[in-house]
Formats: structure tokens, sequence, C-alpha cells
């Protein structure tokens, strides 16, 4: 019987190739997921050890809001008296101080090198030569104000050579260095694309104003005297803002920080992998159950010569597994070679992480094979389950048929009552407010599943009337082609329902998205409409950085510029929870209007010490209104004692506030990072184009910060949205790309199927343009049922999500110019499909197709 | 009644209780009322062991029927049927499996090779499925006895439809079952290669002392046959010895004019 089964492939091969593509696509993300991600985190993980590598203990700063696992570093650095203490005992061979910031090099033209981002690093020779990851390629160490060492991709990259002079950016204006030096981080040839500027201490100190501060120190022990005992020495000698790690334990935690990051985009990208495979295993099991609706023959025969009903599964199930299992390996490789030829693409554009080698563990390889291996075997239960209910008389009746499901008889209460499950999920999902994050997330994603099989089950049912109402084109049009086609995709209701099934899946969940984005888009735009009064706003370059005082200054002194008000933006604790905290100024009344409940436009003006205004959904859930007291703990370990002034009316699409605002005064007194994440201003004579070309050219030697009016605020925000949106439209499209392998391999078995029937109409006067056409209609009329079925459930799914987010601001609102384009693409996607099948039925031999048994 | 020149051993099996007894079955298809079609009203007999019984009816006589219900592959309304001495009526689907890999053989008019397989994969694929260990001997003898040891390696597609049915009855004798059906043997062949297989049947049955039942429209098959049933409207209407095509031909006309 296994040979019955591995033969059974061989003479199959077009069909076990097309079955294949299924599973290939989809582990081929999971693997590839894989391999990039282990790839970015062993990067990362080498650039982690490399900083520590000469070290044995690291004291760093300490985020009083976290735990004792936490790397912040962005947290206050600590004061330097800290090495005296540190040096000073006798376990301390030697230890040395440094600062590590950000810093943007910027290029001849003026433009940020690298995106903007970069690492700043002090250097403090001799002292520190021993532990400074780096190390000098060619030139000096930098001394003094004036001088800065870069790295040598950078170098390479910009030009540079010792000697010649390139601009920075610390928290303040471009200043000009000469280049003293060329580094190298440790071993490391990039860090990812970022730069890196090294100052001596000194001018670190001063450039990231942390003078008499350290943001870290190496500690190497004397002889004799172990990491962790030299652990328990530092830690009783630290302020609270310090603690002390062995180097191998502070490497770890701050590669696991960006590892939970990479971590996330790995599921992100994994669950695409999910969807995909979840596609294929439509595309098996309906592949699966046409071949064994046209093996009914051949099943009875077996039976008929003794084959038991368990072998007859088995033989099934084991055809699967063995194209689950080959068409894994062959994705597992797939993936692999998307995971090096996305890692060479990022280095091409200039984000090359640090050559670590491709990383193809053996948990990739087995994850992998699984699942594939698995989904092929849960998709070929079903049909294998036919394929035992084949009666051995089948074996010499004509034209043998599958005998219908057991379950046939009720298939129309059990696809209901599946689809009504699917939505009760989905429904306590999406507003269950009381349920745990997690179950409401797991309903959800039962529900979806369960809402496309129900779907697919109740989908035989509507095949008839949609095909009458899609195909009606077809049927007028096309000829008697097109009526054939039109006809043929109702001849088996099942058969072309799972197959648009597999479609609708990637057109529901790109319908969804595309729903979702233009909810978040409007509600977006409309909270920016109402806020936004200033005339420019300066925003940060780049994803993570932030907008300077040096700039804010310097926009402030910018002739016509009347008003200016940067929001700076931070976290912190209160009543037990993370919140939000921002600092605001005297002007913001002038630049953002917000509309208040309680208090009034004066309240930022006078917040003084210890005001605060919230916004309305925090104050409801605490139970605040002026007068409330608010302890806010600051990642410093501050503790503010609050007194709220004011509860404002927050947009629904959102606003650049967090849960609780104060005055900059006191946020910087309980702050290390003085972030601006935004600062608005306005205008003599509002926007103008000579104002525009004023305060561009006021600011143009800071590189942070880009100068917008409100409707490019809107735009580049809204743009961002559209970049997320249509990645992942390209993630879907994977998945629409596997259900396109279904059409194809349902049209190719559809056309063996009917080989004498083609012959007979060939026979009587069909040209072979003629069948070419039938076949494509087909096609197409089976893709525009998925692409409706999709586009109905997709809608569907949006607005129970929009619904439940309609306290965001999202509306429901139909993108129809997007699902318009959806229909195209499915249409398209027909055609493409039929072109293969189309041409093996226009090419047949009439004479050996009429002969055909 | 003419005898035809037998084995030994295979004279001792024609000693034996009959393999295949059928009691007044009855096989009606549809519902009760107008659709209703009795194929079968009520049909007795016992297939004698080492014997070739061929089964003849015009279409629609209830010959395939009765062949059906015989093997196993179709249940009466009412009577009993018994292979080997068990009543399958009330064997379950596991049952009856076990009962087909044991005592029963098929040859198809469509052959009913699998098209992956070799001619020999085909032949022991009854062993195969059972589990059993190949008798070497007896599958060599076997593929000698059909002509086709040269042919072995083919697929059933590259073939004729003679070498495909020799193929077909090496595949239903290599079990030895205890009663071999065929279906038909020559209706997808022409005469000249109908007549090679037809003798190939026969000398199974005379070499092997295969107990055979065939069912056929062709009066110069049935002239092999040790015993001829001839069915008309779901009865046995004539029970005849070996006889010549002839009066097979004869015997046809007058049951079909009835």
């Amino acid at each position: 019987m296994r040979r019955v089964a591995l033969k059974g492939i061989l003479g199959r091969k077009l069909r076990a190739t097309l079955t294949g593509f299924a599973i290939v696509l989809g582990v081929a993300m999971v693997s590839g997921s894989f391999v990039l991600t282990d790839t970015i985190n062993k990067s990362l993980g080498t650039i982690f050890a490399e900083s520590y590598a000469a070290s044995d203990v690291v004291v760093s700063p300490r985020d009083a809001l976290a735990g004792e696992d936490s790397a912040d570093t962005g947290s206050a650095p600590f004061p330097d008296s800290v090495l005296a203490d540190v040096s000073a005992l006798p376990e301390v061979e030697a230890a040395s101080g440094s600062i590590e910031d950000e810093a943007t090099l910027v290029g001849e033209n003026g433009s940020p090198i690298g995106g903007g981002m970069g690492i700043a690093l002090s250097v403090d020779p001799p002292a520190d030569e021993q532990f400074n990851p780096l190390q000098l390629v060619a030139g000096a160490w930098p001394r003094g104000s004036e001088e800065i060492a870069v790295d040598k991709a950078t170098a390479e990259d910009q030009g540079l050579a010792v000697g010649d002079s390139v601009g920075a950016a610390a928290d303040g204006p471009v200043e000009t260095y000469t280049v003293a030096g060329i580094v190298r981080y440790g071993s490391v040839e990039s860090l990812g694309g970022a730069t890196i500027a090294a100052f001596d201490l000194a001018t670190a100190q001063q450039l990231f104003d942390k003078q008499n501060q350290f943001d870290f120190i190496r500690v190497a022990a004397a002889e004799g005297v172990s990491s962790q005992e030299l652990v328990a020495e530092i830690r009783p000698l630290l302020p609270e803002t310090a603690q002390v790690r062995t180097a191998e334990a502070q490497a770890d935690t701050e590669s696991e920080e960006t590892q939970s990051e990479v971590n996330i985009f790995r599921y992100f990208l994994l669950g695409f992998g999910g969807i995909a495979l979840f596609v294929g295993s439509f595309v098996i099991a309906n592949t699966l159950s046409i071949t064994v609706a046209q093996r009914a023959r051949e099943l009875a025969t077996l039976r008929t010569l003794g084959a038991s009903r368990r072998q007859v599964l088995w033989s099934v199930v084991l055809e699967a597994v063995v194209v689950g299992v080959l068409a894994s390996v062959v994705g597992l490789f797939v993936g692999l070679g998307i995971a090096v030829g996305l890692n060479a693409l990022l280095a091409a554009t200039g984000i090359d992480l640090p050559e670590t080698g491709i990383v193809f563990s053996t948990r990739t390889v087995v994850v992998s094979l699984l699942v594939g291996t698995l989904i092929a075997l849960l998709a070929s239960l079903r049909p294998a389950l036919r394929a035992t209910r084949v009666p051995p008389i089948a074996a010499v009746r004509e034209g043998a048929v599958l005998p219908p499901s057991r379950l046939a008889k009720f298939g129309l209460a059990t696809a209901l009552a599946v689809v009504v499950v699917a939505i009760g999920l989905l429904a306590f999902g999406v507003f269950a407010d009381g349920a745990e994050t997690r179950t409401r997330l797991l309903a959800i994603g039962v529900g979806v599943l369960l809402l496309f099989i129900g779907v697919t089950l109740v989908a035989p049912r509507l095949v008839r009337p949609l095909a009458a109402a899609l195909g009606a084109p077809a049927a007028r049009f096309g000829g008697s082609a097109g009526r054939l086609a039109r006809d043929n995709s109702t001849r088996n209701p099942a058969r072309t329902a799972s197959t648009a099934a597999a479609l609708m899946i990637g057109i529901a969940l790109v319908t969804f998205v595309s729903l979702l984005a233009q909810g978040l888009k409007s509600s977006f735009a409309d909270a920016v409409d109402e806020l936004f009064v200033a005339d420019y706003s300066l925003t940060a370059e780049g994803d993570f950085g932030s907008v300077s005082d040096a700039t804010v200054a310097a926009a402030r002194e910018t002739p016509g510029v009347t008003a200016v008000s940067a929001i700076r933006s931070g976290e912190g604790r209160a009543f037990g929870g993370t919140v939000g905290v921002n600092g605001v100024d005297e002007n913001l009344s002038a630049i953002i209007d917000m509309s208040w409940a309680e208090g009034s436009a004066e309240v930022p003006a006078q917040l003084g010490a210890d005001g605060a205004f919230v916004n309305d959904d925090y104050a409801d859930e605490h139970d605040l209104g002026v007068g409330s007291r608010i302890e806010l703990k600051t990642p410093t370990g501050e503790v503010l004692d609050l007194t709220v002034e004011g509860v404002f009316a927050e947009p629904k699409g959102g606003s650049p506030f967090g849960e609780i605002a104060v005055s900059t005064a006191t946020f910087d007194g309980a702050y290390a990072e003085k972030e601006n994440e935004w600062a608005f201003l306005n205008m003599e004579g509002g926007v103008t184009d000579e104002n525009t070309a004023t305060l561009t050219e006021a600011l143009a030697t800071f590189p942070d910060a880009r100068v917008e009016t409100r409707d490019e605020f809107k735009a580049t925000s809204i743009s961002d949205i559209s970049t997320f949106v249509n990645l992942l439209y390209a993630l879907l499209g994977l998945s629409v790309l596997v259900s396109l392998f279904g059409i194809v391999n349902t049209l190719v078995l559809s056309v063996f199927e009917r080989t004498r029937e083609l012959g007979m109409l060939r026979a009587i006067g069909m040209t072979r343009r003629q069948v070419r056409r039938m076949i494509r209609q087909e096609s197409v009329i089976t893709a525009l049922i998925g692409a409706t079925l999709g586009i109905v459930v997709g809608v569907f799914l949006a607005f129970l999500v929009t619904q439940a987010l309609s306290d965001e601001g999202i509306v429901f609102a139909i993108p129809v110019g997007s699902l318009v384009v959806f229909v195209l693409v499915a249409i398209a996607a027909g055609m493409l499909a039929a072109i293969f099948p189309a041409r093996r039925a226009s090419k047949l031999n009439v004479l050996e197709a009429l002969q055909y048994e | 009644m003419e005898t035809t020149p037998i084995h030994e051993e295979a004279q001792a099996r024609v000693l034996e209780a009959p393999v295949v007894t059928a009691a007044g079955v009855t096989r009606r298809y549809g519902v009760e009322g107008d659709t209703c079609v009795k194929a079968l009203r009520g049909v007795s007999l016992d297939v004698a062991p080492g014997k070739l019984t061929a089964v003849m009816g015009p279409s629609g006589s209830g010959k395939s029927t009765l062949m059906h219900i015989l093997a196993g592959l179709d249940r009466p309304n009412e009577g009993n049927v018994s292979i080997a001495g068990t009543d399958i009526g009330a064997l379950s689907d596991t049952d009856l499996t076990k009962l087909r890999r044991e005592h029963i053989g098929f040859v198809f008019q469509f052959f009913n090779l699998l098209p992956m397989l070799t001619a020999e994969e085909n032949i022991v694929l009854p062993l195969d499925l059972a589990g059993g260990k190949h008798d070497r001997g007896w599958v060599a003898e076997l593929t000698d006895k059909i002509g086709l040891s040269d042919r072995l390696s083919h697929r059933p597609a590259e073939l004729s439809g003679g070498q495909q049915q020799r193929v077909a009855i090496a595949r239903a004798l290599v079990s030895r079952p205890t009663v071999m059906f065929a279906d038909e043997p020559t209706g997808n062949l022409d005469s000249t290669t109908g007549g090679e297989i037809l003798e190939l049947l026969r000398d199974s049955v005379t070499s092997f002392g295969q107990t055979t039942v065939m069912v056929t429209h062709d009066a110069h098959a049935a002239e092999i046959a040790d015993r001829v049933l001839f069915l008309a409207d779901g009865l046995i209407v004539k029970d005849r010895g070996a006889s010549s095509a002839h009066e097979i031909l004869e015997t046809l006309e007058e049951v079909s004019g009835r």
C-alpha cells in the first residue's frame, strides 16, 4: 500500500508539484522569518558582547521604574564620584567611565549620514584603552573639543580620511570636527548602518550635558576576584540611579531588550507564514478531494483486492505527508535563500548587520519541517476519510463517483453552526472588555479561523447564485465559451467553493487591513485638524529621534516666530500603572487647540511646580478632577506629588499627549532625558512660502528636526500608516499567491477530468481559442467568487473591529477605490492562473481525447 | 454432461461442498413504487468447486447484479449468500475485507490495473495488501503462465489490452482465492485477444482447479464454461452444462424472447 501511495505521487508529478507549492511558500515564510531574526539576534548579541569584552563588571544607569533586569540606556547618568569609589576597592584592578549617547553625523551636503542613526561614544586614552570596544584603525584618538573619530564603514562610505572635517550634531546644532582617527567596533564591521562618532571624554560629557557624570563604568577585577564577588562589593557603593552587573549579565540584558523587539518582528512574520500555510491547507485539501474523486475507481479496485478502509485512508494520508515533507524541505531552503537575500539587500541599502554569518538553527529546520508536514497531514484527513467511503462495487461501475460525505445531509446546518460559533467568538473577543486580553485575542484568532472554515462550508450553496451573477458578463459577451465557462463553474459547486475559499482568505484579510487603515487615517486626520492650530511643526528626523532643545531655541530666535512650544515626553508610574508623561510650556494653548472638560486654555501656562493636567479617559478611569492628587514616579526615582489643574478632552484620533502632563520645568527636574517629541510654532503672517524658507534656512544646521506645515504633518504621518499597510499587503500577497496555485490545480484537474468532453467540443467545432477562453473565464469566475466572499468577510471583520474601536475614533469607512483594485487583482489572478491549464486544454489531441476512457 | 480432463488435485476439490451458495436472493433498486427496479427476484444457486460457471443473459437480466452480490460487493435485500462457508450478510466491512483477501479474486472488464504500478507490482498487490509473504515460486509460475515474464517491469499503459487482462488474471490468481469472479473479461477486447484470454481462464481452471464465476453476454466466452446459467428478468431460467456457442446462442434467444 505504501508503494501505491508513493508511486501515486510519481505518477502524478504535476499535481504533486502544484500541491507542494501551496506548502513551499508558507514554510519558506516560516523558515525565512526564523533565519532572518536569528541572524539579526546573533549579530546584535555580538555587538553587546564586544561592548564588554574586556570588562568583568559593568556599572550602568538604573531605571527606577523598571525591575532589576531592565537595561534602559536612556536612563539618567550617575555621578562620576562612583568611579572614584569603585576604583578605591582593593578587588578592583582597573575601572573606567564612559559616555554613550546618540549623535548624528552630517555629510558634506548637510544631510544626515546613515539616515541620522548614529551612536556617540567617549574615549579616554590611556585610562580606558583596556576596556573601550573601539579599536583605532587609522590616525589617533580624538583629543579636545574639535576632534572626532568615526567608524571605518562611514569613513569609507563618505570618503573621509584622517584630517578631513565632518559635521556632527549631538544635542545641539551641527558642529564641524576634524577627523583625528578611524575606528572600528571590536571585530564588528558595521552596527547595522548606525554611524559611530567618538569624542574624548570631556568633550562627550560637555556635548551631552553630562558634566561630572558617566553612563557606564567598566571594571576589571583584581586577580583572584570573581565577577560575582566584585558585583557584591560594588553594589553597596552605588546611588539609586546606578546598578552593577557582571559583564556577561550586562551584555545579555542589553541584547535581550533588543531581541525582544526582534522577536516581535519574528512573530509578526511568522503570523503571515501561518496565514499562508492555512490557505495552503485549503489548497491541499481541495486538490486531494478532487484527486480522490477522480481515483474513486482505483480506490474501489484496491478495496476489491483486499485493501481495508484503514489502508485506503493511510494511502491518501501518506501521499499528502510525503508531498508535505518534500515541500517543507524545499520551503526550508527557499526560506533560507530569502533570508540570505534580504540580509544582502539590507547590506546593500546600508543597514548591514555585523557579519556573524547566517544562523540556520536546528529549531528552524525542525519547526519548518514539522509545520509543513503537519499542515499537509491535517489537510489530508477529510479527503482521506472520504476515500474510505468509496465502496468496492465502484470498481465495476461506469463513471464511479464518490459517495456524499456522511455529514452531507447535515451540511448546511453544520456550516451555519460553525459560522454562528465563529461570530460568537469574534463578538466575545472584540467586545468583552472585562475578559483578559489573552483570552480575547485567542477568541478572535479562533473565531476568524472558524469564520473562514464556516464560510467555506456554506460556500457551495452560494456558488450557483454567485456564478450566475458574476458569470453574467462572461455568458453575455463570451459567446458559447463564456456560457460553458459559467456552467462549468457550477458543475461541482463544492469544488469551485473550496477553490474560491482559498482566495477568499487572502482577499478578506487584505480588505480588513484596508478598511482599518482607512478608519485609522481618517480618525488621525480628524484629530490633527482639530488640534493643530500652529503654523509649523518641528518633528524628529528618523523613527527614534527627538527634537533637541538647541533646535527649539534656534527656532525661537528665528525672526518672525511669535510662539514656540515644545512637548517633552517620557514614561512614569502612577496608580500602579505605566503612563505617558509630557512636559509642556506656557505657549501650548497658542499652538494646540485643546478642549477642556475641566479647567481652561490657561491651565498649561499655570501648571507651576506641582500642577498637572490629565486626559479625560485617564481622569475617568481614576476618578480625577481638578484638585485630585497624583503621585508620579519617574525613571530617575524621583516621586512627584502633583495636583490636577485641568482635564482635557482628547480627540478620538489621539493627541500628542500621554495621560499626564506637567510643566517643562517640573519635567526637567525629574527626567534625565530632555527629549522633545515635537515642537510647534507660530509665525507672523502664518504659513507663507517666505516664512517656510526663513524657518528652513534657520534650522538648516539642525539635522534632527523637520519643518512641516499642518498638511505636511498630516501627510507624513498618514504615509507612515500607508507604508505599514503596504507591507501588510505584500505579506498577505503571499497567501493570495498560494491560493493562485489552488486555482491552477483545480483547473488542471478539471481539464484532465473533462478530457473526453473537451475532445467532443473540439470535434463539433470549438476552436482552440474558444477552449482557452472557456477555461480562462471559468478561472475568472472562480476568482471573483473568492473575491466577493473575501470582501464580504473582510468588511464584516472590519465592521466588528471598528465598532469595538469606535472609542478611539476609528470610523467604519469603505475605501471603494481599494476594493475595486482588489477585484481587479482577483480578475488578473484568475487569468494568470488559467494560462497553464488553458494551454493544456487547447493542446489536447481531439482524437485521443475522444478515445480517452 | 461433458467433462473436461482435470488435475487430480482439482478433482479432489470437486468433491468438496459448494464454495459459493446463494439462497432466495432478491435485489431491488430505488424505492418501492414506479421507480423500483427488481434486478433479482429470488435467485438460488451453488457454485461447484474447481469448475468454471458462466452467468449469461441479455442486458438488464440481472447477471451483473448477481455477480456483485455473490462476490460480496453488493448486499441482497432478501436471501443469503455464503462464501467458503461464511454467511457474508452479517459481516462487517473489516471482516468482508478479510474475506476478500483470502477467498476472492477479481477480473474486470476494464482491467482496473493501477496505472502507476508495474505489471509485477500489480500482480503481487493483493499479497502486499494482505501483508503476507510472497510465494516467489507461485508468482513465477503465474507470470510464466500468462506469458509476460519479459514485460513485468512495464506499466499498464505500455501493455496492450490483452496483456493488461493477462496481468489482471495473474493478480486475481496470486492469492489462490477460493473463487475468482470475472466480469465480462473479454468485453473490452477484440475477438482474437478475447479468445486468448478465455484460453487462459480455462487453463487456470483446468491446471489449478481454480473455481471461477464468469459473467458474460458473449456466447463464445460462455462456451468454455463447465456450466452455463441463463438469467432473464432477475431469475435463473436455464441451467446447462458445458455447451457449444451455437447451443448457448439458441438458449439465449429463447430466454430473451420470453
